[in-house]
């Protein structure tokens, strides 16, 4: 029988607030447990919500980016359950009259085609503490520092039928949010973490299989290794004559399998009512059209930009455009260097590459646009070659530095003299008589070719610093002279 | 509305509340008397009757986005019956 | 000089016929000798007392002292007070010492009052009697057989018996108003979010509201002075200029257009209370009102309404109390779960877990609508009839309590006999209205209350009624045998 998978995606952005939703601590990353946990985000008796402008402000930024219907008045509700790291015993969330309604997202496949995916709501809500399970022996330990910061929570339609749309879905809402500035978009610090809705279904059938949700899941790999094992996981089963259980998965990165979580077994109800220490939120159309003016380059736009005005690829303009950072990053260099596809294929490739390996988020990484934009001119003005600049930047990677200052220390620099150009040329001609031999007695057509040989042997000479075209001419002119 | 002990042990558990044994049938019995109480509401035609949340129709105020809290872990953990290393301690969760 | 009003120990402060220390020490000492006859104190506070009692006299030396300056007072323990026990009256908060203050109890330290302690009260505010205590129950001085009131039943207890001039209370379905009429004394409830909630327990966090319990409407007048106003840490508290309340206390009462719900002396009432409350109304003509019959006809529904919203929002607001960052936890507990249960199960008493168990059933899954939902419908039904007898009239009176007080235990094993007591109380907290109780009588030694009505923040108007009332008659000077 053919399958088709049946994806939803929730997605939880945490705000790039300074202080948390409704209270006055930080919202930093990685103090120490519980020192940014005031008497509000640790729920002490008594203690009340201030709503934080600027999560709204925020919110609502997404809905227009998204085109969306902002709720002019939205309410937030109390869902209680009991979890250590949930202070309160209930989330202030958004259920009924959340913030941002009904808008859509176009991602694009890697086939080049385009597909709308429904955004159903987003809405604002409290971010938990967390749970430290291995800490101490018997016992988990609470940090609630993080307890409070601001989550947009972003549900879309179950509109995916692959993990790679739903790749493309979540990479699309990053590259959105990360672009308006509302989310740092740091996966592994969780400030961006996704829940996965799977479900199967034969193919041609209307009504949706079981579905199982898989959670808090906050890379992009793990996203797809994630799907493609669950609807894997699904599929076998039900061939295999068994049935899918609606339930609550983890994934575990380490085994690459999503397995059953003990705490959510049980069907949960969660007494959703209106939180009465909160007051509706109500925003006029002044309120959000004043927001609209305040919006930056979203991605799409940014890709046509980016094809216009350093004529890129279609595929290039793509990718560097897709994440807010990466674009600006690209920009930069684009700039300094003055050569975009210079630039585009440094940033795509040197770059991305060591930013992957090491598993770096590129706002993170150890080489700035400025110092590579430093580099990329030194190719451009014929101070270092192509190869030489991959020596400089792994320097500049590991130990830092600008290009020039490593280019001097290093003595990596082009030699340009032609004389002593000319000095090596004439000692490996001279070191090596056999192959002059065959080169003079070679067929003319043969002889481009065997030139390669010396060249690379010019080049070790002089350590890779001695310029390629300027080499390339001395050897023609003095082995065609020997032919001669 | 009358409750029984399976529906009082039901939503005590919701309400992580321990509820002795000996006390349950006075519970399903008080709970059933409240409920009854209470059902006077059905009585009453509220067809289009928007629900009131809050006695005031006043709007959400909003705050600034400043940080205004400082570090009190000392004096808030002060109060906690379990801290270690700054944490606070429960037993073992398991997820 | 335990038979003080503030404003008069206020003059004496500052007239130098004492000093803040010797009321203060009076009054402690008059606290340990007779408070052990009706436990309306958990906590006495003697060195924070004395402590601000002696920056007070500095002010007034200095001659830099408010009104407020040195006057003693208690705080219901339900308001957070830094370094001092808040228990909320029960076990689950018996070790907790606050690491902040209320600031209602804030308002009143900055306004250089002294703070002689805690008061008893209903297990988390939740009762009409105060035998929910986790401390014992409060007895009331006209007859220590009897319950003073709840849930502020220490701060009316305390206030009557004359070991504090005057206290705080709050009031979510009459808190205030009820034991202040068992008691004989002075008690307003402000309009919903005129006084901060920011660190006062939450019990029904739409229905909750600070206020006053005093001797007279002018000491109340002076103690709103203090507690109203706007806080940016409650959402929920109104944005809006703070009156002088003791300015209007003098105007007189020509003019002055009274309602009588026709409900609130109709069904099951106590003769003599309905009698008394027609005298006061007299008293009142006598003072220039007119009078007239108006009706409220949902008054009924405010039971049911009420017994599903309160504690719908209880059973939430509760879940904080959980056994992990502070208040009780259980012995040993075997795993998260045994954790939760038996600490909260052990921590709260029988009254708070019922409210709970109602709560969490009214908001669970199909029942939703057809209680926490209808309810709501119901809320706005009642606050519609306010709203609309309130554009006829300027205050509405009747009685604060259908019956005097009742006799400790005679109620406490029939949880509904318990809340019709509050039918006359509860729908203003629906409404969100401000209403006062003051002394109007007494049957069989035991005193009764007048509650007045007023519209939304017309707390101006109630203080100015009670206040003519009061210099017309003397049921408010009256005080228990052997006080």
């Amino acid at each position: 029988m053919e399958w088709e998978a049946v994806i939803g995606l929730e997605i939880h952005a945490q705000l790039a607030t300074k202080s948390k939703i409704f209270s006055g601590a930080s919202t930093a990353f990685g103090a120490e447990p519980n020192t940014q946990a005031c008497a509000v985000d640790l729920a002490l008796p008594g203690t009340l919500p201030a709503f934080n402008e600027e999560a709204l402000r925020m919110a609502v930024k997404f809905g227009l980016a998204v085109d969306a219907e902002i709720g002019r008045k939205s309410v937030f509700d109390r869902k209680n359950y009991f979890y250590p790291d949930l202070p309160k015993g209930y989330q202030t969330s958004q259920l009924f009259h959340p913030i941002v309604g009904i808008g859509h997202i176009d991602i694009t496949l890697e086939d080049g085609t385009t597909k709308r995916i429904g955004v159903t709501r987003a809405h604002l809500e409290e971010d938990a503490g967390k749970s430290l399970h291995d800490e101490f022996p018997g016992m988990t330990g609470i940090d609630l520092n993080r307890a409070g910061t601001p989550l947009l929570e972003i549900v879309s339609e179950p509109d995916m039928r692959s993990a790679e749309e739903a790749v493309a879905y979540v990479r699309k809402v990053h590259s959105l949010v990360t672009s308006l500035g509302i989310c740092d978009g740091n996966m592994s610090e969780g400030s961006f973490r996704c829940d996965c809705n799977v479900s199967v279904r034969p193919k041609g059938q209307e009504e949706y299989g079981t579905r199982t949700e898989t959670k808090n899941i906050n890379s992009f790999r793990f996203i797809e290794k994630a799907i493609v094992g669950e609807i894997e996981r699904q599929i076998d089963l039900i061939e295999d004559g068994g049935r899918v259980i609606q339930a609550t998965r983890l994934y575990d990165a380490d085994k690459n399998e999503t397995r059953s979580m003990r705490s959510k077994e049980e069907a949960n109800d969660y007494r959703y009512f209106p939180c009465p220490d909160l007051l509706p939120i109500v925003i006029d159309d002044d309120y959000i059209d004043a927001i609209r003016q305040t919006l930056p380059e979203l991605p799409d736009a940014r890709k046509a930009r980016f094809i216009e005005e350093y004529k890129l690829s279609e595929y290039d303009a793509m990718v560097l455009s897709a994440d807010h950072n990466m674009a600006a990053y690209f920009e930069v260099i684009a700039k300094t260097a003055k050569d975009a596809k210079l630039a585009a294929n440094w940033v795509m490739g040197e770059l991305s590459k060591l930013l992957n390996q090491h598993d770096i988020d590129i706002t993170n990484s150890p080489v700035s646009a400025e110092q590579l934009g430093g580099l990329l001119m030194r190719i451009k003005d014929d101070t270092i070659s192509g190869k030489i600049a991959k020596q400089v930047f792994e320097v500049m990677w590991s130990e830092g530095g600008s290009a020039d200052e490593i280019i001097e220390s290093k003595g990596l620099k082009q030699v340009t003299d032609s004389g002593a150009i000319e000095q090596i040329v004439d000692e490996v001609i001279a070191n090596n008589t056999p192959q002059v031999e065959q080169y003079v007695n070679a067929e003319p057509d043969k002889r481009g070719k065997m030139i390669g040989f010396f060249m690379g042997q010019v080049m070790k000479a002089s350590q890779g610093k001695a310029n390629p075209g300027q080499v390339q001419g001395v050897l023609k002119q003095k082995l065609d002279a020997l032919v001669n | 509305m009358s409750l029984d002990r399976t529906d009082v042990d039901k939503i005590a558990h919701l309400a992580r509340l321990q509820i002795e044994e000996q006390d349950a049938p006075e519970y399903a019995q008080n709970l059933s008397n409240i409920l009854d109480l209470v059902d006077q509401m059905q009585a009453i035609d509220t067809t289009n009757v928007l629900p009131m949340a809050h006695p005031l129709d006043a709007v959400q105020r909003l705050r600034s986005d400043l940080v205004t809290e400082e570090n009190q872990r000392e004096l808030l953990q002060s109060v906690a019956p379990a801290v270690e290393n700054g944490l606070f301690l429960v037993p073992k969760v398991i997820e | 000089m335990f038979d003080k009003t503030l404003a008069e120990l206020a003059a004496g402060l500052k007239t130098g016929q004492f000093s803040s220390v010797e009321l203060t020490q009076a009054y402690l000492a008059r606290i340990k000798a007779e408070d052990t006859k009706y436990n309306s104190f958990i906590s006495v506070t003697d060195d924070l007392a004395l402590e601000q009692a002696a920056a007070a006299d500095s002010l007034i030396a200095a001659g830099d002292a408010g009104t407020f300056t040195g006057l003693p007072i208690a705080h219901k323990d339900i308001f957070c007070t830094q370094g001092v026990r808040t228990s909320c009256a029960s076990k689950m908060l018996d070790n907790f010492i606050s690491p902040y203050n209320a600031t209602v109890v804030d308002k009143f330290n900055q306004a250089g009052a002294v703070t002689l302690g805690k008061t008893n009260m209903d297990e988390f505010a939740m009762g009409s009697s105060n035998e929910s205590s986790f401390y014992g129950p409060c007895k009331n001085p006209w007859n220590t057989d009897c319950v003073p009131g709840g849930s502020s039943g220490g701060s009316a207890a305390a206030v009557s018996a004359q070991l504090t001039p005057a206290a705080t209370g709050s009031d979510t379905g009459g808190s205030i108003r009820q034991p202040a009429a068992l008691c004989g004394i002075t008690g307003l409830k402000p309009t919903y979010g005129r006084v901060s909630r920011y660190g006062m327990i939450a019990f029904a966090s739409s229905l909750d509201q600070g206020g006053p319990m005093t001797k007279t409407a002018e000491d109340a007048a002076l103690m709103l002075n203090v507690m109203a106003g706007f806080d940016k840490r409650d959402s929920t508290s109104a944005d809006r200029d703070v009156p002088d309340y003791t300015a209007d206390l003098t105007k007189p009462l020509d003019g002055l257009r009274i309602g009588l719900p026709k409900e609130f002396f109709s069904g099951d009432i106590n003769a003599d209370i309905a009698a008394q409350t027609q005298a006061a109304i007299k008293e009142f003509e006598k003072l220039g009102a007119t009078v007239k019959e108006v009706s409220l006809p949902n008054t009924a529904l405010s039971i049911p309404a009420y017994y599903i919203i309160a504690p719908a929002e209880a059973s939430s607001n509760l879940s904080r109390f959980d056994g992990v960052r502070y208040g009780y936890r259980c012995e040993d507990p075997v795993d998260l779960e045994d954790l939760y249960k038996r600490s909260r199960g052990e921590g709260f008493g029988p009254e708070v877990k019922r409210r709970i168990l109602v709560g969490a059933y009214a908001l669970s899954e199909g029942f939703y609508d057809a209680y926490y939902n209808k309810a709501q419908q119901i809320r706005r039904l009642i606050r519609d009839d306010f709203t609309k007898v309130l554009s006829e009239v300027d205050v509405i009176m009747g009685p604060t309590t259908p019956h005097p007080a009742f006799k400790i235990g005679e109620k406490s094993s029939d949880p509904v006999a318990m809340y019709m007591e509050d039918i006359f109380t509860l729908s203003l907290n629906l409404a969100g209205l401000p209403g006062m109780s003051i002394p109007c009588g007494t049957v069989d030694g035991l005193p009764t209350g007048l509650q007045i009505i007023g519209d939304y923040f017309a707390e101006q108007k109630l203080l100015n009624v009670a206040h003519q009332f009061q210099l017309a008659t003397d049921w408010h000077k009256q005080s228990p045998q052997g006080i």
